[in-house]
C-alpha cells in the first residue's frame, strides 16, 4: 500500500505543540504555536511580545546620550553594533562628525561584536542540535572578546562606551596585544569549529537541505544580513552603502546560493574571517588624535527633521529612524528597524512541510534575538 | 528521648553512646537541605541579556558552574527547584513566569538575576515592565548587575546555599 493511500485511510487530526515562551531553544521569550500533522509541520504561529520593554517609548523621555545604553540592550549579543547605529543616526540628525580615531575604534569594536554574536550563534546552533561540546568551544573563544570588552568598557557584554561624536574613552594599552592575539588565533579556532561542527555527519544531515529559503522569498519578506546572503543575494550594507569609514577597508562578502540552514551556518563562519580582516586593517592604520569630537553638553536637534540610518548588524539591516523636534534634546519619536523581527517572518514559511525537529534548526540558523524583535 | 535542638544532640548521653559506636545522628531536614543546597537544578528560563551570562556561566570552561554542582539546567519546571528569574518581567511574561513557578515542585527557590528582575532596572520607566519580580514571586536572593557577571551569579547561588542550609 502506498503512503498516500495509508494516510487517506487513516485520517489524523492536526494537533498543536507549543514551543515556548519559556523554552531553551527559542533564543529568548518567544512562543511558537506549531500545528502538526503527525511529525510534519503544517503551520507555525510566532507569538511575540514577551520581551517587549517599551524601548521606543522610553526613548522619547531620554536625552540622546541617555538612550545609548538602552540600544545595547536591544541586540544584547552584539554589544557595540546597536549603539553604533544609534549614535551614527543621531550624528546625522545633529550634523556632528566623529573624529578619525573614534571612527577606527568604533569599527574595531563593531567587528569584534559581530564575531562574538556569530560565535554564539554557531555555538547555540550546535547546542540546540544536541552538540554540547561544540558549543563549549565557541563560548570559550568568545570569552577572549568578552575580556577585551571588559578592558575597554568595564562591562563584559553590553558596553555602552560609544558616544555621539566619538567614544567615551580611549582603548587601553593592553587591548592591542589581546586583539592581535585573537586575530592571529582565529584561523586555528575556525579549523576547530570545522572539525567539531562542520565535519560532524549528524549535524550535516540536520542542516543540509533544511529550511530552504529562495532568493525571491528572502527579498519579498525583507530578510537581510547573513540569512539573505545565504540565499544567494549579494548585499552587504558595509560595502553597498558604506557608513563610517567602511569604504577604506578591503573585505569580501561571503555568499552561498544554497539557501538552507547549512548555507546560513557556513556564511556566518566565513564572516568571522572577513571581520577579522577588517579589524586587522583598522588596527594597522589606527591614527592618533582625539577620541571624541567637540559636542555641546546638551545635544539638541537643530530643526524639525527626521533621519534614518542603517548599518549591517550581525543579524541584518539594523536601522534607527529618529524624528527630531527643533530645539529639543529628546527624540520626538524613535523607531528601530529590527532585523531579527523581520527575519522571523519567514520562519512559518521555511518550516512548512518539514519535520518538527527542523523547527529548532530553522530558528537557530535564522538567529533572531528576541530582545531586538520585541524591543 | 526528646531532642529539641543541636545543643541537646551534643549533650545527650544516648547520642554520645551511639556516636562512639559509629552511628551518626542528625535531622532529616538537615541532611536533605545539605543535599539540596549542593545540587540546585536551575530552570532554563530566559528573557533577555542576563541568560546569556547564565549560559556562559554554565557552558564556558572558564566559569564551569559544575564545580558547585548546579549544572543540571532543566527545561521542564517539574524537574527544577531553582527559578533563576533573569531578565525583565514584562506584563505579557508575568502570568507565564507565575505559572512556571507554580508548576515547580516544593521545595523551590527563586533567584532574581539582574536589575530588571530586581526592580525593573532601566526599563522601569516603560509601560510594559513590572517593577521587579518580587511583585509576583517570593524572591530569596537578589543579584544586582546589568547584566550580572557569571561570578556574581555564583556568589548569589552560594548565598542561596547558605540560606538553604540555615546559615543565613
Amino acid at each position: 500500500m502506498s503512503a498516500e493511500k495509508a494516510t487517506h485511510q487513516l485520517p489524523t487530526d492536526h494537533y498543536i505543540v507549543n514551543v515556548g515562551p519559556q523554552h531553551p531553544s527559542t533564543h529568548g521569550g518567544a512562543h511558537l504555536q506549531t500545528v502538526l500533522d503527525g511529525e510534519i509541520i503544517v503551520d507555525t504561529v510566532v507569538k511575540l511580545g514577551y520581551v517587549h520593554r517599551s524601548v521606543e517609548k522610553i526613548a522619547e523621555s531620554k536625552t540622546f546620550t541617555q538612550f545609548i545604553p538602552y540600544t545595547a540592550r536591544l541586540d544584547y549579543l552584539s554589544g557595540c553594533l546597536p549603539p553604533l547605529a544609534y549614535t551614527q543616526a543621531v550624528e546625522k540628525l545633529l550634523d556632528i562628525f566623529p573624529t578619525e580615531r573614534a571612527e577606527y575604534i568604533r569599527i574595531i569594536m563593531a567587528e569584534f561584536s559581530r564575531i562574538s554574536s556569530h560565535l554564539l550563534c554557531i555555538g547555540s546552533l550546535a547546542l540546540d542540535l544536541g552538540a554540547t561540546t561544540a558549543c563549549i568551544y565557541c563560548v570559550r573563544d568568545r570569552e577572549q572578546i568578552m575580556d577585551m570588552f571588559e578592558m575597554v568598557g568595564g562591562q563584559r557584554l553590553l558596553l555602552s562606551f560609544l558616544r555621539v561624536g566619538g567614544v567615551s574613552h580611549d582603548l587601553p594599552e593592553n587591548f592591542y596585544p589581546a586583539a592581535r592575539r585573537f586575530i592571529k588565533e582565529l584561523p586555528k579556532m575556525i579549523d576547530e569549529y570545522h572539525a567539531v561542527i562542520t565535519g560532524n555527519e549528524i549535524l550535516q544531515r540536520r542542516l543540509k537541505g533544511v529550511g530552504r529559503l529562495s532568493t525571491e522569498d528572502a527579498l519579498a519578506y525583507g530578510v537581510t544580513g547573513p540569512n539573505l546572503r545565504a540565499s544567494g543575494f549579494d548585499y552587504d550594507i558595509r560595502r553597498d552603502d558604506p557608513y563610517g569609514i567602511y569604504d577604506r577597508f578591503k573585505f569580501e562578502v561571503p555568499i552561498d546560493s544554497g539557501g538552507d540552514a547549512w548555507a546560513r551556518y557556513l556564511v556566518r563562519v566565513e564572516e568571522l574571517v572577513q571581520s577579522a580582516r577588517i579589524i586587522e586593517q583598522a588596527l594597522d592604520s589606527l591614527p592618533e588624535g582625539d577620541i571624541c569630537a567637540k559636542t555641546p553638553r546638551l545635544l539638541k536637534a537643530p530643526e524639525n527633521q527626521d533621519v534614518y540610518h542603517h548599518i549591517e548588524s550581525s543579524k541584518g539591516e539594523l536601522g534607527f529612524y529618529i524624528v527630531g523636534a527643533a530645539g529639543k534634546d529628546k527624540p520626538h519619536r524613535l523607531h528601530v528597524r529590527a532585523p531579527s523581527f523581520i527575519n522571523l517572518q519567514v520562519l512559518p514559511m521555511i518550516c512548512r512541510g518539514a519535520k518538527f525537529q527542523d523547527l529548532i534548526t530553522n530558528i537557530a540558523t535564522l538567529d533572531p534575538v528576541l530582545g531586538e524583535a520585541d524591543r | 528521648m526528646v531532642l529539641k535542638n543541636e545543643a541537646d544532640l551534643k549533650e545527650d548521653a544516648d547520642v554520645k553512646l551511639l556516636e562512639n559506636n559509629g552511628v551518626f545522628c542528625t535531622w532529616f531536614d538537615k541532611i536533605w537541605n545539605w543535599g539540596r543546597a549542593r545540587s540546585f537544578w536551575p530552570l532554563n528560563y530566559s528573557c533577555n541579556c542576563c541568560p546569556i551570562e547564565m549560559l556562559v556561566a554554565g557552558g564556558a570552561p572558564r566559569f564551569d558552574i559544575a564545580r558547585y554542582g548546579y549544572e543540571v539546567f532543566r527545561a521542564s519546571p517539574r524537574q527544577a527547584d531553582l527559578l533563576v528569574l533573569a531578565g525583565p518581567v514584562t506584563l505579557k511574561m508575568a502570568p507565564v513566569v507565575r505559572r512556571v513557578w507554580l508548576q515547580m515542585a516544593e521545595p523551590k527557590w527563586v533567584l532574581a538575576m539582574g536589575n530588571c528582575a530586581i526592580s525593573g532596572g532601566p526599563f522601569r520607566d516603560g509601560y510594559s515592565v513590572l517593577p521587579g519580580g518580587d511583585s509576583i514571586l517570593p524572591i530569596d536572593v537578589y543579584v544586582p548587575g546589568c547584566p550580572v557577571r557569571p561570578e556574581a551569579l555564583f556568589h548569589g547561588m552560594l548565598e542561596l546555599k547558605a540560606k538553604v542550609e540555615g546559615k543565613r
